[in-house]
């Protein structure tokens, strides 16, 4: 398996995905594709649904130019097939003799009723990879109910852990169980193809919309195992520090908007300590007993939310006089922990991401224009990522899929796109 | 016809990692097979066996730590002092083992070990090296310290929650970031492995946790891009659906989540509420109506919502086809039929913690379903790694021991 030059074929350059997702999986496909997979989107002939949702390019309403669209399915090729006709389900069974894995995210039942579920498909390919993403899962009490970020994230126990404790929880306004899902989905994926790679056998991988935020609530899960606490939110600070339920503030106002500042314990946590009180003597905002703190007696852990308000006062008062890129620069070389609460045009005009050449400019020919997007996750001293292609038109690529490399007839192809097969 | 191997049956995992993002990696491979021996240090021990509850019975200790449990289940623990030379000749007898590194440290530690990437490839062309850090190996803020639960702000999502453009951002909880860096770091390597495969050779991957979370946002760096605006924080509420949140419910602190997307939903909604009438109620009858009249639609869903628990609501509106749940707190995550069918969690003895609840993937696979065993003791493993892993005589044991380099 070699290039033109030669080289071995690089991470997953030798598979080819098949990728039925809607939004709830996008991301899968895309991560597989950022890792060098063929991934092909299959879409029903008008389109993938999400391709309706925004927010668009300038505004515009039109299935070319939905932003997540672009965002999470750029470095895929993109055919049309329509699964409900029998013709459609024909041709999908000839793709997925070719292909490594398919991913998809209907609801449960749905490519079964249509003879293309793990079993029928197993049947035929028993190499086959088949990664399902849902909201609960194949399977369970669950499996027929219906959901979406909202429900997911509020199900996983997620939710209730953000937001004001006397105000309702909150998600974030972009979906985070998706992408959460998709990625760990992807993971799920790749640990199949490694046993198949030792036995021929695929499998089943099933993920869920539930499940995959669990990870996102990281330890909180062993509080109530340990100790049979009901952790509750606490909006702009932290809780499970203390043993005694002292909250740390994390969110401060700056100049420009928000620092996310707080007090650590430990090692780490006093050299950052120290070096916000040297900043703030600098300044002639250290009072003198701050000064004097003898940082290695003040453990977080043990801590009560009166040792902590007092300390927080005065720093809360000096975040409240710096920006944000003077926080970020300033705690980058005093070893400081924390971060400026970062919005899209920080992070766009972040010198760390530019000096990492994080950015791939994406070229989008039917806009004469290309865009920056996020790079690959990772960089990898073995591959360069290939360059950026925009995410497929609808049926971009059928001769290519269809003609050149399922070897169809143009004619065929042309009697297929006549019955909307394509 | 399962052959009751397990996915990476024969993977070799070392891991100089503390927190969450080094050592979830390595247990994800643990549950799915791989060997996984997580390098400790009695003298410098990881943060989680230290500073951060829950600890049994409240009382701190480095075996005593929930947090530190509930990421390194399925793992071996070797407690070495690699300040002495002899602890840095046990690590790269380790590195020449493995099949995977995975190390999570501020840029510049591996090196000061003795155990950057250019002596472990040395030592072993086969590896593959993961290195997870907040800001990446190279740029201007790369030695920048710092903690998932800011660095997610970084990234942008703390931006991103909140009731209104006017009021704060809110925490996402946690060190939200970390468990993306773990998702795609694993992803990474299985990737990077599978290369091996076919090349013999292993690689280096230089993970920046900034740079994932910013994968999860990319709709709205390209939205500002293009368009030069910025998502407003907007609650619960979402474009395209209404009602889009969180209800109140009987009991004390107590939610549901309902998000009304097409008409057809919205009928049955409406039905389902015993409220007819709102179908065709022109403040409600179409989409934009109920947008406009978003205020007085939420103010009327909560007073239903309000009779019942979040279970009953749930069960009405999904009866009906509409997409409903309950705000689960974290008891009711251990009582969830749902997660209990998938086997999330893992119920397991551990000598200190007493039962504890180990928490698995957050997908299942058919054939190779992933497997626990209790999380380690600080050193517990160092004769078996010693033995049976590196294959030294007794006498290099017993002088390890007395030099103090085994811990």
């Amino acid at each position: 398996m070699a290039d033109e030059t030669g080289r071995a074929a690089a991470l997953l350059s030798p598979y080819r995905v098949l990728d039925l997702t809607q939004e709830d999986g996008w991301l899968c496909g895309r991560l597989l594709a950022d890792l060098g997979a063929d991934v092909v989107k299959i879409e029903p002939p008008d389109g993938d649904p999400g391709r309706w949702h925004g927010p668009f390019y300038h505004d515009q309403v039109d299935p070319e130019k939905s932003l997540p669209w672009w965002a999470y399915n750029a470095n895929k090729r993109g055919i049309t097939l329509d699964l409900d006709t029998p013709g459609g389900q024909a041709l999908f069974r000839r793709l997925a003799h070719k292909a490594d894995f398919v991913i998809e995210s209907y609801a449960p039942g749905y490519m079964a009723a249509r003879g293309l579920g793990f079993q029928d498909l197993h049947g035929l390919f028993p190499q086959l990879v088949y990664t399902s993403i849902t909201p609960f899962g194949q399977t369970g009490p669950y499996a027929a109910y219906h959901g979406s970020d909202l429900i997911a994230i509020a199900m996983s126990g997620f939710m209730n852990l953000v937001g004001e404790p006397d105000r309702p929880p909150l998600r974030a306004i972009l979906p985070q169980a998706p992408m959460w899902t998709s990625m760990y989905a992807a993971s799920g994926t790749l640990l199949a193809h490694h046993y198949r790679r030792k036995t021929g056998q695929g499998q089943h991988v099933d993920a869920s919309l539930q499940a995959g935020m669990l990870w996102a609530l990281a330890n909180a899960p062993s509080f109530w195992t340990l100790s049979q606490q009901d952790l509750v939110r606490a909006g702009t600070q932290i809780v499970g520090r203390s043993i005694h339920g002292a909250r740390m503030q994390a969110i401060s106002p700056c100049r420009d908007g928000y620092i996310n500042f707080i007090i650590y314990g430990g090692e780490a946590g006093k050299h950052s300590n120290q070096a916000m009180v040297a900043w703030m003597a600098e300044r002639g905002m250290a009072p003198d007993w701050l000064k004097e703190k003898d940082w290695d007696k003040f453990n977080v852990a043990t801590s009560t939310q009166e040792e902590i308000d007092a300390i927080e006062k005065p720093f809360s008062a000096f975040l409240a006089t710096l920006t944000k890129e003077e926080f970020g620069n300033e705690s980058a070389k005093r070893g400081i922990l924390g971060y400026p609460v970062n919005n899209a045009r920080d992070i766009l005009e972040d010198p760390q991401l530019a000096a990492r050449d994080f950015w791939k400019p994406v070229e989008h020919p039917e806009l004469h224009a290309a865009f920056k997007y996020p790079g690959r996750f990772a960089k990898f001293s073995g591959s360069e990522p290939r360059d950026g292609r925009r995410a497929p038109c609808i049926g971009q690529h059928n001769d290519q899929v269809y003609v050149n490399e399922l070897g169809l007839s143009k004619q065929e192809l042309a009697s297929l796109r006549q019955d909307r097969v394509v | 016809m399962p052959t009751h191997e397990k996915a990476l049956e024969g993977v070799k995992v070392v891991e100089f990692a503390v927190f969450a993002a080094g050592p979830m990696v390595g247990k994800h491979m643990a549950e799915h097979g791989a060997q996984v021996i997580h390098v400790e240090s009695r003298s410098r021990p990881d943060g989680f066996r230290m500073h951060y509850p829950p600890y049994k019975d409240d009382k701190p200790g480095l075996d005593r730590t929930g947090t530190f449990a509930f990421f390194n289940d399925t793992k071996y623990s070797i407690a070495l002092n690699l300040k002495t030379k002899r602890g840095t000749e046990v690590a790269r007898k380790l590195v020449g083992w493995a099949d995977v590194l995975v190390e999570n440290f501020v840029p510049g530690v591996m090196e000061r070990l003795g155990l950057a990437y250019k002596v472990a490839s040395e030592i072993n062309p086969r590896l593959v090296y993961l290195s997870s850090c907040n800001m990446g190996q190279t740029g201007p803020k790369a030695n920048q310290k710092g903690f998932g639960s800011q660095l997610t702000s970084q990234s942008g999502f703390t931006d991103l929650a909140g009731y209104d453009s006017d009021s704060a951002p809110q925490l996402l909880y946690g060190p939200y970031i970390d468990f993306v860096a773990v998702g795609f770091g694993l992803a990474a390597v299985l990737a990077a492995l599978d290369e091996r495969e076919r090349t013999g050779r292993g690689q280096y991957i230089d993970l920046s946790q900034y740079e994932t979370g910013v994968e999860f946002i990319a709709p709205t760096l390209l939205n500002y891009q293009v368009n030069g605006t910025m998502l407003p924080r907007s609650g619960n509420r979402h474009p395209y659906a209404a009602p889009h949140g969180a209800f109140p419910c009987q009991g004390d602190d107590r939610w549901c989540v309902i998000a009304v997307f097409s008409e057809e939903e919205w009928q049955a909604f409406c039905r389902a509420v015993g409220k007819p009438e709102w179908a065709t109620d022109a403040r409600f009858a179409t989409f934009a109506a109920r947008k406009q009249n978003e205020d007085e639609l939420e103010q009327l869903v909560g007073k239903w919502t309000a009779q019942f628990t979040p279970h009953e609501v749930m069960e009405k509106l999904q009866t009906a086809g509409v997409q409903a749940g309950i705000v689960s707190r974290l008891s009711d995550i251990f009582a969830d039929p749902q997660l209990n069918h998938r086997h999330v969690w893992d119920q397991l003895p551990h000598p200190v913690l007493g039962p504890f609840d180990y928490m698995g993937p957050p997908f299942t696979l058919s054939e190779t379903p992933a497997e626990h065993f209790r999380s380690p003791l600080l050193g517990e493993h160092n004769l078996v790694v010693c033995r049976e892993v590196l294959g030294m005589p007794e006498s290099e044991i017993d002088q390890l021991i007395a030099e103090g380099v085994l811990e």
